[in-house]
Order: structure tokens, then C-alpha cells, then sequence
């Protein structure tokens, strides 16, 4: 019989809140907490905690971007200056070059990834011996900390006693010690990209895998009877229904790489002079050097603004991939 | 039977004859990879490699390939050593250890353990605190997602998402204010608090996946046996979703390991992990190379390890769970 309302009645709060299961069995035969009680109960403390830690946090930074607030003087009376820090943050031409600055990096560095990590990943789909245990190799280095891949560098190209600069001039005869990849204007925006490929082409490479993989073995048969070339298989098969995949790919490390801070810092600090200082960087040095708190914030809530509106086509990227 | 097995091996040798690669292709992917493989372990192995040379060894130029190893690099990662006279150290009782032997040779005595084993024990219950709580409320909230018709669920789950696509030091800046408020700067209870926060929007996003493959229909057959949700829940669903979980538990993990900005700005002392502790590991004169790549290596070599368990479900872990295979 009560096994009946259960089903009938799933909604029905006898004890909302209190009263484990099996006290409430013991005690009368009831179902326990209802399904409602059950889901605001269990989602709750997530929804808390963010609110707590993101969210007032984030509102508590929205009304600091518009005070003067600087730390190193906060013996001064708090002063609201209205829109001042975001005009002066967006007439900074300072500001524009480091997000230049970063605009490269993202570039540079996600379309290197794309390239090597959809070419590993077509190469890998061949599906050799011993492909699985390669492709675990080759995905090492995105598991690493960041920040200790950025110091381990440093040591690989010091420019005499590290291993790189030596391989380089084994191949191109340009002898050791005449160039400094982390020290010198010309290469070290590329020395970030080329450690970030490094690192973050194994990720591309593990989606587009799974891309490749989601392509029914009947398509190619089919192209294969229609005697379709391989390239033009692959134009008309392989890479229209990877794009998905490779979007995803993308977005994902475009956000990544906006926010970039721990390597970079570890790896150039933002040097020589600041040819490789990042947006993050210079939010960090105005934040936590200058202690300008007014100023940071506001900077911090622009570039909120900028990563909100990729989220935004992030998630509908996501959702597109997840319907096929 | 023998026609099954006939069929099946018929059907393969189809797909083999049109869909796989020929031989030849194989052979050039395979060398391909296999160099890309070896050329992107080099660096780390470079590393494990700098572990076990002299300093010496470990700044020569060119460059040393072949050395003689010896565990100096680890000896003056746990150490911390006062340089003294010959005559000093010709006075003293004879080294009791192998390591108070090693020192000595330069010139060196023990003068007590370095910080890095409190920084890694700091690693360790951050990592794993926050790693508990974030698959604890992770878990409940998937369950919730999964099951229950919650208003607004997908604006809820984006709100989840989208705290994760700020920059970590703009995140800082008011937590920096907050925790000096709360006393929570420098704590271990504020880095749990704060990676709970940051792990639990992967948490809830990968367990959500997780839980939805689980077929409903077991729980509605366990409802209808008497059990409430909450016995549901936990004898039924909980088992079931045993591998999701662990392997969720795995990369909040990682994350925290891992995490770099938010410990280097909100920690300086009590607090300070291992990312934040590596690079400034010094000796005389400069970085102590060694001892750095020690600790690098020792700090790896578990990440190492997950990498190689989390094989099947690393495609899930860093896309959100977006992409399943």
C-alpha cells in the first residue's frame, strides 16, 4: 500500500529538512524528504559557496572600480571617482598594446595547436601498433603545472648551459650562446608560443581525435565506392565533420589563453622590457605591485566583460557538439 | 556458431580493406608520432635527467648528456647548508649519514631541513581537502541536475560554468580584500575554500555526464522496492557512479596541484604550496638547478601516474564533459 503513494505522491513534504531515511522508516512509514526538498538541499551548498566565492567577491570588485582605492595608501579615505578608471584604462595606449600583446600570443599560439594537434590527430587515427601507448606520451606535458613547466624552461633555454640553444645550432650552425630565446626582443613572443604549443597541442590533438573517431566507418565506404580520392574525401568527410570538434578545441584554449598568467610570468615575467607582458600580467603587476585596487579592478571587470561574451559563443559551441 | 564467427571475421575484414590505413601509411604515421612523442618528452626528461647531476654537471657548457649521477640534487632540496672552513669541517666527528657525507664534500654542513616538506604537505592537504569537498557538493548538485526538474536548470549550470572562465588574478584581487578581511590570507582553509570553488564547476559538469548514463530505471525499481531517494541514491546510484566520481575526484586533483596564480598571489608563507615554491629554490649564487629539478621531478612524477590511469576519461575531464567519445 504505502509502497503505492510512493509512486502516486512523490512530491509529498512530510519533513522538509530533517529526518534521515532511516529514522523516518523506522518511525512511520513515509518516503523520506520529497524530491523537491531533496534538490534545493543538494544544490544549495554548491550555489552558496560560488555565491560566496565568485559572486560577492566579483560584486564587492564592481563597486571598488569605481573608488581610487590604492592599498599601498589605504590610509586615505575611500573616494568615488565614478567612470574615471575606466576611461583612463581604455584611453591607456599602454593598455592597448598589451592587449595586442595577447591578441598575438592567442593567436599564434591556438592556430600552432590546431595545426600540429589535428595533424597528430589524423596521423594517431591511423591506428598503428602502439598508438595508445605514443598518444599517453604525448599527452604529458598538458597535465603539468603550468607555472613549473614556465620555470623548467627557463633552465632549457639558458642560452649556454641549457639543452636548446645547443640542438639549434647543431642543425643551423648559429653558434650557442649568440641568441637568447627568453632574453631577446625578437624571439621571446615566440619563445611564449612556441612553449604553449608545446603544452597545449596534445589538447587540441586529444579532441579532434575524438572527432575523427565520430565519423561512421559507412561514410568512407560509401565515398570509397563513389571512388572519391582520399583528399577529396578527406575535404568533403574528414574535415567538415571534425570542425565541430576543432571549434571546440579552439574555444576552449582561446579562453585559456587569454587569461594566460602562470607560465608567461614564470617563464619571460612579461620580458625583455614588455614584449611578452600579457593582459593578465599587467593586471597582476597594478594589483599586487602598484597596489592601484581602483584602477585593477576595473581592468579585472573589462576583461570579465571580454572572456563573458567568448564564454557566450563557447557555450553554444558546446551545445552544438553535445546534439551530435 | 561457426557461421557467427565467420560473419564476424567477415565483417572485419571489410572494414580492414576499406576503412583502415594500408601498411605503408601505417608505417609513416607510426614514425611520425613516435618522433613527435620522443621530441616533446625530451624536455622532461632533461629534467629528470638535471635531478641527478652536480651542480656542476647541471650549468656546463656545453651542455652535459652523459654524467655521473649522484642524489646531491635531492639532498639540497631537503636541506639547508652553511658553507664552512675545511679546518671546520676537518674538526668535526666523522659524518654520521651519506648525506652529511655528500655535503660535506663541498665545503658544506647540514645545518637543518628546507621548507619544502611542509610546502608539499601544504600541496597535499589543499589538494586533497578541497579535492574532497569539491566532489562531496559536486556529486550532490549532479545528482540534482540530473535528476530532479530544477528551475532555470541551465542558467544555473552556466552560472556554475562561467566562474570558471575569469582570469584566476582577477579573481585575486577581491578575494586578496576578502580573506584580509576574514583573516583567511595565508590559511589553508581559505586555498580549500577558494579550489572547492573553482573545482566544483568542473565537479558538477563532469558528474552531471556521469550520472546521466546511469539509467533511471534502477532507481525508480529501487523507489518502487520501499527505498527513499536518499537509500536510492546512495545504494544504487553511488555505486554505479563509482568511476566517474574517482576519476572527477582525479582531476580536482590535478587542479589543485597544479594551480599556480592564486597560491603565488593569496599565500607567502603557512599556506604556500609546491607550484609557488619550485622556482625560487636558491643556492649559492642563482637558482639551485638541482635541486629545482628535484623537486620539479618529484612533483610530476604523480601527475605522471593520474595521466596514466585517467587515460579513458581524460577527453571528459578537460572539456567539461562535452565530449565523450
Amino acid at each position: 500500500m504505502d509502497k503505492m503513494t510512493t509512486i502516486l505522491q512523490p512530491d509529498d513534504a512530510t519533513f522538509p529538512g530533517v529526518g534521515g531515511p532511516a529514522k523516518s522508516r523506522s518511525t512511520r512509514r513515509v518516503r523520506g524528504l520529497s524530491d523537491r526538498t531533496i534538490a534545493w538541499l543538494f544544490v544549495a551548498p554548491t550555489i552558496a559557496l560560488l555565491l560566496a566565492i565568485n559572486i560577492f567577491p566579483l560584486v564587492w570588485m564592481i563597486r571598488l572600480s569605481f573608488t581610487s582605492l590604492n592599498l599601498s595608501m589605504s590610509y586615505l579615505p575611500l573616494r568615488f571617482v565614478g567612470l574615471d578608471n575606466f576611461s583612463d584604462i581604455l584611453n591607456d595606449e599602454d593598455v592597448w598594446i598589451r592587449l595586442q600583446t595577447t591578441a598575438q600570443f592567442v593567436i599564434w599560439s591556438v592556430a600552432l595547436q590546431v595545426v600540429i594537434g589535428f595533424g597528430l590527430a589524423l596521423l594517431i587515427n591511423r591506428q598503428f601498433r602502439g598508438h595508445s601507448f605514443w598518444t599517453t606520451i604525448i599527452l604529458l606535458p598538458m597535465m603539468l603545472s603550468p607555472a613549473v613547466v614556465g620555470n623548467f624552461w627557463t633552465l632549457l633555454l639558458q642560452p649556454q648551459i641549457g639543452p636548446f640553444n645547443y640542438v639549434i645550432s647543431l642543425f643551423t650552425g648559429v653558434p650557442p650562446s649568440s641568441f637568447s630565446m627568453t632574453g631577446q626582443v625578437s624571439l621571446a613572443p615566440w619563445t611564449i608560443v612556441l612553449v604553449d604549443t608545446w603544452m597545449w597541442a596534445p589538447y587540441v590533438m586529444l579532441i579532434c581525435l575524438a572527432g575523427l573517431r565520430s565519423i561512421p566507418d559507412y561514410i568512407y565506404e560509401a565515398a570509397e565506392v563513389d571512388r572519391a580520392s582520399p583528399w577529396r574525401q578527406f575535404w568533403s568527410i574528414t574535415l567538415p565533420m571534425t570542425v565541430p570538434f576543432l571549434m571546440l578545441a579552439v574555444l576552449f584554449r582561446a579562453i585559456e589563453n587569454f587569461k594566460m598568467f602562470d607560465m608567461v610570468n614564470l617563464l619571460t615575467s612579461g620580458g625583455p622590457g614588455s614584449t611578452t607582458e600579457l593582459v593578465s600580467i599587467t593586471l597582476k603587476r597594478a594589483a599586487f605591485e602598484k597596489w592601484r585596487t581602483g584602477y585593477s579592478s576595473a581592468l579585472a571587470i573589462i576583461l570579465f566583460v571580454t572572456v563573458f561574451g567568448a564564454a557566450n559563443i563557447y557555450v553554444k559551441a558546446l551545445n552544438k557538439v553535445k546534439q551530435r | 556458431m561457426t557461421a557467427a564467427v565467420a560473419k564476424s571475421a567477415l565483417a572485419k575484414s571489410t572494414a580492414h580493406s576499406i576503412v583502415e590505413a594500408s601498411p605503408r601509411a601505417k608505417a609513416v604515421a607510426s614514425s611520425l608520432v613516435i618522433l613527435y612523442a620522443v621530441i616533446s618528452i625530451l624536455p622532461l626528461l632533461w629534467i629528470g635527467a638535471t635531478a641527478f647531476k652536480s651542480q656542476s654537471d647541471a650549468i656546463a657548457y656545453p651542455p652535459k648528456v652523459i654524467f655521473e649521477p649522484t642524489l646531491e640534487g635531492f639532498v639540497n632540496l631537503f636541506t639547508v647548508r652553511t658553507r664552512q672552513t675545511p679546518d671546520f669541517i676537518a674538526k668535526l666527528p666523522p659524518p654520521e649519514t651519506w648525506y652529511d657525507k655528500l655535503v660535506r664534500q663541498h665545503d658544506m654542513v647540514i645545518a637543518g631541513p628546507s621548507k619544502v616538506v611542509p610546502r608539499f604537505v601544504n600541496s597535499l592537504i589543499i589538494g586533497f581537502g578541497s579535492t574532497f569537498l569539491a566532489v562531496f557538493l559536486g556529486t550532490l548538485a549532479a545528482y540534482a541536475f540530473s535528476r530532479f526538474r530544477i528551475p532555470l536548470a541551465d542558467d544555473l549550470l552556466f552560472f556554475i560554468l562561467s566562474t570558471r572562465m575569469m582570469p584566476p588574478v582577477a579573481v585575486a584581487i577581491p578575494i586578496y580584500l576578502m580573506y584580509r578581511q576574514l583573516n583567511l590570507t595565508d590559511t589553508r582553509l581559505g586555498m580549500i575554500l577558494l579550489y572547492t570553488a573553482v573545482n566544483v564547476s568542473l565537479a558538477v559538469w563532469l558528474l552531471k555526464g556521469f550520472i546521466d548514463e546511469i539509467p533511471r530505471e534502477y532507481e525508480e525499481a529501487a523507489l518502487v522496492d520501499g527505498y527513499t531517494r536518499l537509500q536510492a541514491l546512495r545504494k544504487v546510484v553511488l555505486p554505479q557512479a563509482v568511476t566517474g566520481i574517482a576519476a572527477t575526484a582525479i582531476f580536482c586533483l590535478i587542479f589543485s596541484w597544479n594551480e599556480y596564480a592564486f597560491a603565488v598571489l593569496l599565500t607567502s608563507g603557512e599556506a604556500q604550496t609546491m607550484p609557488p615554491f619550485i622556482p625560487f629554490i636558491i643556492g649559492e649564487g642563482g637558482q639551485d638547478w638541482p635541486a629545482v629539478a628535484a623537486a620539479t621531478t618529484l612533483f610530476v612524477v604523480p601527475i605522471v601516474l593520474f595521466t596514466v590511469l585517467l587515460r579513458k576519461h581524460l577527453l571528459r575531464g578537460i572539456t567539461f564533459g562535452a565530449v565523450r567519445k
